[in-house]
């Protein structure tokens, strides 16, 4: 064991630094361009330079850097203020998955261009009645000779409104049970049939969609494993999920709650003065650092090519918690003004936010329930929940309470 | 960077376990926790023989010179079976203590000593309720001697030395001594983990010789409990643990409403939250090791990172461990009580929750990460 960097990756971080030192993009840079204009920016000139998803074999638009090379960047790019939120999903979680299950020719032409920013992707998982539960999904697709036929509808769909391409599990067969009838696809989201409608969410953005599939036709090849293999499949695009969700702050960590806490008041003293304010930010330093730690610990597996584990379902777990209290702790400390947002709050008035996208986060990508249920039953090796529907084919499970 | 343990480390940790449950099973902890004996002495020797008393300490002091990441190997496994010897006393503070600020001629003579087993130190610092701080210790020394009363002192009664904690007029208005505990009024205290002994040591103008400089005695304590924290941490993260693989086997054994009570979520989520923050305490503990084997400008941070982590992680995971037993965990047949017991007497040991919490947050304002930030 050693935190510290070896010779060789004291050079790589230095490297790295003297790179982005010359090349993040300032703020006149990005003055005036929207959300996914910037993001496009920051990855092209990353990409340009060799320094877009560098774990990435260098054949597929990447570096073939070393997971702890990829720790190391993820460190200094940490430092500076760059914009990167839409290529998530595309990079951390379709990616992977066409690495696990697409064909060569596939791979060399997706893959450089989602390294590249050019391309967003999209999740097309969770439908009404398909979310923890998802292998319960409806939307179904039919094979028409080389093609297949998508029918139905997808919810929740971040980004769907601004991705060129999308992953999507669908029913192919209902008369099995629920697991073994659904197969996976990548498919173009401007092919005809699709139809996305923003949804608006507390935090009063619309970041996610309805899509809605109309005699969509997505041909064979771009099938991802076998017929009534999409349960497998998505396995591996559910595990990067939770690996690439957890941890994100959101804005909103220690450092900055400790930094509130220097600047406002207790009975005239700073409030990182009060012993109670401490034992709390106390708390959230060993949970920040725990999952820094653990995220680190499981590198060795990740660096022999291993697939991240259900142990991860640990990072997003607590970060989700963790984010909402913080939020809530620091509305707190501004007392009176906690709850003021906008111009006048002035730096204060980020917290409100942070606590109204918070909720989101312990649902998405699996519930606190569910990742509590993956950790007891596949790390901890405890039973499975009694399943009504196991074993039963997906057409005679019970759908409603009314039925 | 690497942040797994060696083969090396691996192969001691598989030996230590076998090791231990062979001679340090809970029949073991419950003849200590219910019997006369202040520790189990024939465990002790064989610890001692195996060379875990020397660990750390240097080659030309009789030791084996091994690195922290050995010793904290160690301090895991003693914490699995909560063994009932003076191993943290002995090791975690008065080894520590007397390595980093003992002369040659106290290295000398006492390293060899603890190496082997022959002597056991302890740290003498509370004086009864309270925080402690420099202004708060009432024991003095003149010159050559020391009067006060200490307590709780953990192995009290058995040790042969104690680092003793002592106001003095200069400095940071403290200073550390050791005295001989022979010619040393000892009084047994009861605590509630009597598998583990502690004692009231009254000094009536006891022989006692400077540790370190005089008037430095409080920046000392805090190294040292900052080096010990670590340790115990390690202590507390190894009986987590096996808190919780006794919860989980209970519950895959014991039946109610026709199935295991593991298949209820109620306990799944339980357990899965146990396994959560001992997960967090681990990988900090981690975090800790790497800078007191480095002895490192992060370790104050690092300690008390690890430290209450492992303090919160090991208290969840022995209470959930009773509550999963139902009120088979409320009885003193069963085996729980030793990881609910061991849980707090470690967590009040050093110094409490809340303090360590203070300490962090205070570690961090001095850290060049509050700078960076
Ligand atoms: C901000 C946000 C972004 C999202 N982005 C996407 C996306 O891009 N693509 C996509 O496909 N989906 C996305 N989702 C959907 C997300 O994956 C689902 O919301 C999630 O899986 C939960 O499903 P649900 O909403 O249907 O809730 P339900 O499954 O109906 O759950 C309701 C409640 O019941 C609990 N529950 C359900 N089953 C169990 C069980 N077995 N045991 C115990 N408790 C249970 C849940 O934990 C939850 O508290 C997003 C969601 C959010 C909030
Ligand atoms: C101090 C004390 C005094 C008592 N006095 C009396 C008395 O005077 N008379 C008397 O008749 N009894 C008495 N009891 C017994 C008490 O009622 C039982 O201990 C209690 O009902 C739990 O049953 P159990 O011990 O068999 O645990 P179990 O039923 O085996 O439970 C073990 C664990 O599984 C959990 N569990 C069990 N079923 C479920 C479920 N369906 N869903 C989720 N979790 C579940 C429990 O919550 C518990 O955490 C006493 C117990 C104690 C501790």
């Amino acid at each position: 064991m050693d935190f510290n960097d070896t010779p060789a990756e004291a050079t790589f971080r230095q490297e790295v630094r003297e790179w982005l030192e010359a090349n993040a993009p300032t703020a006149d840079e990005l003055q005036g361009l929207d959300e996914i204009a910037r993001s496009k920016l920051w990855q092209k000139r990353k990409y340009d330079a060799g320094w877009a998803c560098i774990r990435w074999p260098t054949e597929y638009g990447g570096r073939g850097a070393t997971a702890i090379e990829n720790v190391i960047w993820g460190q200094e790019e940490g430092k500076f203020n760059v914009p990167g939120g839409v290529f998530g999903i595309g990079q951390g979680m379709a990616a992977p998955t066409l690495m696990a299950w697409a064909n060569e020719d596939q791979k060399r032409e997706h893959l450089p261009k989602l390294a590249s920013g050019e391309h967003i992707w999209c999740q097309l998982f969770s439908e009404p009645a398909g979310g923890s539960d998802l292998a319960a999904l409806r939307t179904k697709a039919e094979k028409d000779g080389d093609e297949w036929v998508i029918n139905g509808q997808k919810i929740w769909t971040s980004g769907a409104h601004y991705s060129d391409f999308g992953i999507i599990v669908v029913r192919t067969d209902p008369e099995v049970p629920k697991h073994r009838g659904l197969t996976y696809f990548f498919l173009d989201m401007k092919s005809p049939g699709i139809e996305v409608k923003p949804i608006k969410q507390i935090s009063g953005g619309a970041n996610f969609n309805e899509v809605y599939f109309t005699d969509v036709r997505i041909p064979d090849e771009q099938r991802l494993g076998a017929v009534g293999q999409g349960w497998q499949v998505s396995l591996t695009t559910l595990m990067n999920e939770r690996a690439a969700i957890g941890g994100g702050g959101g804005g909103v960590g220690f450092s900055r709650v400790y930094r509130l806490a220097q600047r406002v008041t207790i009975d005239d003293k700073p409030a990182i003065e009060d012993s109670s304010v401490r034992a709390k930010l106390a708390n959230w330093y060993c949970q920040e650092t725990g999952l820094k730690y653990t995220g680190y610990r499981s590198l060795t597996a990740l660096s022999r090519g291993e697939t991240p584990g259900p142990e991860n379902s640990i990072g997003k777990l607590v970060g989700a918690s963790k984010l909402q209290d913080m939020a809530s702790f620091a509305m707190d400390l501004c007392e009176l003004s906690g709850a003021m947002q906008g111009e006048l709050a002035e730096e204060y008035g980020m917290y409100p936010g942070a606590y109204m996208g918070a909720p989101g986060g312990r649902i998405a990508g699996g519930s606190d329930e569910i990742m509590l249920n993956i950790l007891a039953e596949r790390v901890l090796g405890m039973p499975q929940d009694i399943r009504p529907d196991k074993g039963i084919p997906f057409s005679q499970i019970p759908t409603g309470a009314n039925n | 960077m690497n942040f797994e343990f060696s083969d090396e480390q691996n192969q001691l940790r598989d030996q230590a376990q076998s090791f231990l449950s062979d001679n340090c099973p809970p029949a073991k902890v419950r003849e200590i926790l219910e019997g006369d004996e202040p520790y189990d002495k024939q465990l002790w020797q064989s610890i001692a023989e195996l060379g875990w008393l020397s660990t750390v300490i240097p080659e030309n002091h009789g030791g084996l010179g091994l690195s922290y990441y050995e010793l904290v190997v160690i301090a895991e496994e003693i914490g699995r079976v909560v063994a009932p010897v003076p191993f943290s006393s002995s090791v975690y503070l008065a080894s520590e203590a007397i390595l980093q600020f003992g002369s040659d001629a106290q290295k000398q003579k006492w390293l060899p000593r603890f190496a082997t087993g022959e002597a056991i130190g302890t740290f003498a610092f509370g004086e009864g309720a309270g925080r402690p701080s420099p202004g708060s210790i009432q024991t003095a020394a003149t010159e050559h001697d020391i009067s006060g009363t200490k307590y709780p002192v953990p192995d009290g009664d058995v040790a042969d030395v104690a680092i003793v904690v002592s106001s003095c007029d200069s400095g940071d208005g403290v200073s550390l001594y050791l005295v001989d505990l022979s010619d040393v009024q000892r009084d047994v205290i009861s605590t509630l983990d009597p598998s583990r002994s502690h004692a009231k040591l009254t000094f009536d103008r006891s022989p006692a010789e400077l540790l370190g400089s005089a008037g430095n005695g409080w920046g000392m304590t805090n190294q040292i409990l900052d080096r010990a924290a670590v340790l115990f941490a390690w202590e507390q993260v190894g009986g987590s643990q096996a808190a919780l693989e006794q919860a989980k086997a209970y519950a895959m054994e014991r039946y109610a409403f026709g199935r295991p009570i593991a298949g209820f979520q109620a306990i799944k989520h339980k357990l899965a939250n146990v396994y959560v923050k001992n997960t967090l305490a681990r990988s900090n503990c981690y975090y800790g090791t790497w800078a007191l084997d480095e002895n490192n400008a992060e370790l104050a941070l690092a300690a008390a990172t690890s430290r209450v982590s492992a303090t919160q992680a090991f208290y969840f995971a022995s209470k959930e461990n009773i509550q999963t037993h139902g009120g088979m965990g409320f009885t003193w047949e069963f085996d729980c009580q030793f990881f609910y017991r061991r849980a707090k007497l470690l967590s009040v040991n050093i110094g409490s929750e809340s303090w360590w919490q203070d300490r962090l947050i205070t570690a961090y304002e001095q850290s060049n990460q509050a700078d960076a930030a």
